[in-house]
């Protein structure tokens, strides 16, 4: 760890008394507009990308946030990011609360928390230089020019395992994993608090995903950053996690410590999903009974009714349909381990047998 | 699962680092400009256009020069040496005049190089205004979108779909004929068709995640148009700018030639072909030469912006090499009219191996 790095950015303000969370989204709503007709504009529905969020994130730990493509995981990470308005609910960062602030009240907030992007290709501006990329964060918060800034950039490559000899290179001269390591470079520049990790690993060779994984846990126990790590790879958000939620159609399934998640799933649709989860053993591969959902992700514009899963999981019932499940602990579970779901999978069932007792 | 420690991590980063620093002189800080300029070089008829234009801004710079040698000022008459028996001009090579002379007398060498000076700098100086123009109402429209976007892009193409001749006429004789009225007329028509790609462009652009990356530093718009925005399109602009000069040479010789551009005596090549009209059938001279050097110059401009856009798109490389890169390259051009293949190669650029 360098000196000067550490001196870059934390001119900021002390910890806020209220609690040990440095996230906390309460009733977090986003909904796009759908529109349409020539002249005139109408709104003819919402996608509703994330619906009733409610999360903390504690402060120095990694919530990995799972779901597949479409489920809000990405709405959300820009939602906290603050690089799109939210409907409703509110976003509370370090005890303030960031919600829609303008662009000039956000300006501090985006020194303490920076985004790594998922596609290392498309998130580097091919006409620019690595140095001018990763400069951009001293620049654009005027906290360094000149050769001190240069310095202070050849640092941050260092620090990310690239060879500081490179600044004047374009990003096209850098492999996939050089790249995501630039992006977290620039991400590290400004000395942030919380890093939002939109599937960083997930345009990576497997190979290359470990070590970004590793830099990743590497500089959250030497800088004491908080993660918010999206992901569709269950095994890496394992790998990385303190805590765990499960998105499905812009709304928590459950959520939880990572071992009670991952060991009793209490959602029928995250015993789905850590059933369907490649394993490295084949032994364990053939004894585990595979849960097979069927149909598609209901289209967000319009969500089912009740439970969002209800029509495609194996253990609805009416009431499914009818009314929503609250994020509620389950008897036998620890506090923190919240499923919205009536029926909760119990230890030992199997779903893969279950019928769909009474079709809805 | 098993995950290697940083170590691996770094010592595996090292390894692939120690085999790019062979390449590493070759390599380093290349930028686009560079490998366009390396690619550039490797086409034989954008550099002979290139020394052709370079030649042809030697001459009209050293105009004066000429002047001295031949001791024929452009606005002199010379009725004893410079015109027959007949009052016509004289031909090449006689009584000291290179090009001989035109109807009043005058050397007409002397007068085509004064005539390039103006040429040059109007195709010059309206593509530069055009360009700058251009790309500030299209990065505008595209970036900020809505209604500035309906402003500007219903403006644009207003101005694309005016008869412009007419209206230049119109100018020209409401203001009365001048080069300051030239040069505003040709640029007013000269920047709508580069913010009509630009504004394309900035549209795919700005969706990128860069895009979103440099906003979530907290990069305002500005930054975000002119550092991020900007550089991606410089190369598409080059092109149309080098391919817009030779149209405002072409242009300000049109107005001039109906007497609306420059105005007598100063010497344009658009007034001198006027005048030659009246010595078709006698002095074939009068003619042709003016009319090539229209000719040479716009055709160098025209070549040299082929090259330029080809230099810039990585994916000709193959083409130049096997040596059939002119046939190749006219069907590009209609790509390019649609906001296309101006585009700067997003993909990763895989410098080609030495000497191919």
């Amino acid at each position: 760890m360098s000196e000067p790095l550490a001196s870059a950015g934390t001119a900021s303000t002390p910890a806020d008394p209220a609690g040990d969370d440095l996230v906390r989204l309460e009733n977090l709503v986003k909904y796009f507009p759908v529109r349409a007709g020539g002249l005139v504009r109408r709104t003819v529905g919402q996608v509703q990308a994330v619906d009733d969020v409610s999360l903390s994130i504690p402060r120095g730990q990694t919530l990995g946030l799972v779901g597949e493509t479409g489920s809000g995981k990405s709405t959300l990470a820009r939602c906290v990011a603050g690089l799109i308005p939210v409907t409703s609910g509110r976003v509370i960062f370090d005890g303030r609360d960031i919600t829609n602030l303008s662009r000039g009240a956000m300006r501090p907030i985006r020194r303490e928390v920076q985004m790594i992007f998922q596609d290392p290709y498309s998130s580097l501006n091919p006409r620019r230089r690595v140095g001018a990329i990763i400069g951009d964060p001293f620049a654009i918060h005027k906290t360094a020019t000149g050769g001190e800034r240069k310095r202070q950039v050849q640092e941050l490559m260092e620090r990310v395992g690239l060879n500081p000899e490179h600044y004047n290179r374009f990003p096209a001269e850098f492999s996939g994993g050089q790249r995501q390591r630039i992006g977290v470079a620039r991400a590290l520049a400004l000395r942030p608090k919380l890093i939002i990790c939109d599937e960083p690993v997930s345009a990576l060779d497997v190979s290359i995903q470990a070590q970004v994984l590793n830099l990743l846990s590497d500089l959250q126990r030497d800088y004491g950053l908080t993660y918010l790590f999206i992901a569709h790879d269950l095994e890496v958000v394992r790998h990385v996690s303190d805590s765990v939620a499960v998105m499905y159609l812009g709304r928590i399934g459950e959520s939880g410590p990572r071992d009670p998640v991952y060991t009793s799933p209490r959602h029928p649709y995250t015993a789905a999903l850590l059933s369907a989860a490649p394993a490295a053993d084949p032994d364990t591969a053939a004894a585990r009974q595979r849960i097979v959902l069927t149909g598609d992700v209901p289209s967000p514009i319009d969500p089912p009714s009740g439970c969002r899963f209800h029509p495609r999981c194996p253990k609805a019932e009416a009431v499914c349909g009818q009314q929503e499940p609250q994020l509620e602990a389950k008897a036998g579970d620890v506090a923190t381990h919240l499923v919205a779901c009536h029926f909760p999978v119990q230890a030992g069932e199997n779903l893969a047998a279950a019928g769909r007792s009474e079709p809805t | 699962m098993s995950i290697t420690g940083i170590e691996a991590a770094s010592q595996d980063a090292a390894a692939s680092e120690g085999a790019l620093d062979a390449d590493a002189a070759k390599i380093e800080g290349r930028s686009q400009w560079q490998l366009t300029w390396r690619r550039l070089r490797q086409d034989k008829v954008a550099m002979a256009a290139l020394a052709v234009i370079v030649v042809i801004i030697l001459l009209a710079i050293l105009a004066p020069v000429f002047v001295s040698i031949t001791h024929h000022p452009p606005n002199i008459a010379y009725p004893n040496t410079g015109e027959d028996a007949a009052g016509n001009p004289v031909g090449p090579m006689t009584n000291g005049f290179w090009l001989g002379t035109d109807g009043t007398g005058r050397d007409l060498f002397i007068r085509i190089l004064y005539g390039a000076r103006i040429s040059l700098f109007v195709g010059f100086v309206t593509t530069g205004i055009g360009a700058v123009a251009g790309v500030a109402v299209g990065l505008m429209a595209g970036y900020f979108g809505g209604f500035i976007d309906t402003v500007l892009a219903r403006f644009t193409d207003a101005v694309l779909a005016f008869p412009y001749v007419v209206l230049a006429l119109a100018l020209a004789v409401v203001l009365g004929p001048s080069l300051t009225v030239i040069i505003g007329v040709i640029s007013f028509f000269s920047w709508a068709a580069i913010a009509r790609i630009v504004r394309g462009q900035t549209l795919s652009i700005k969706e990128k995640e860069y895009i979103e990356a440099a906003r979530s530093l907290g990069a305002g718009s500005f930054r975000i148009m002119f550092f991020d925005i900007l550089p991606n399109l410089l190369a598409p602009v080059l092109v149309l700018a080098t391919l817009y000069i030779p149209t405002a040479i072409v242009f300000e010789a049109t107005l001039s030639y109906l007497g609306l551009g420059i105005q007598p005596p100063t010497a344009s090549w658009g007034d001198i072909l006027a005048d030659a009209q009246n010595f078709f059938q006698t002095s074939w001279w009068y003619v042709v030469f003016p009319a090539l050097a229209l000719l040479i110059t716009t055709l160098a401009f025209n070549l040299l912006g082929d090259g330029v856009r080809d230099a810039m798109d990585p994916r000709t490389e193959r083409v130049l090499a096997a040596g059939r890169g002119r046939r190749k390259r006219r069907g590009k051009r209609q790509v390019l009219a649609d906001g296309q293949a101006g585009l700067a190669p997003a993909a990763p650029y895989v410098p080609p191996a030495e000497g191919s």
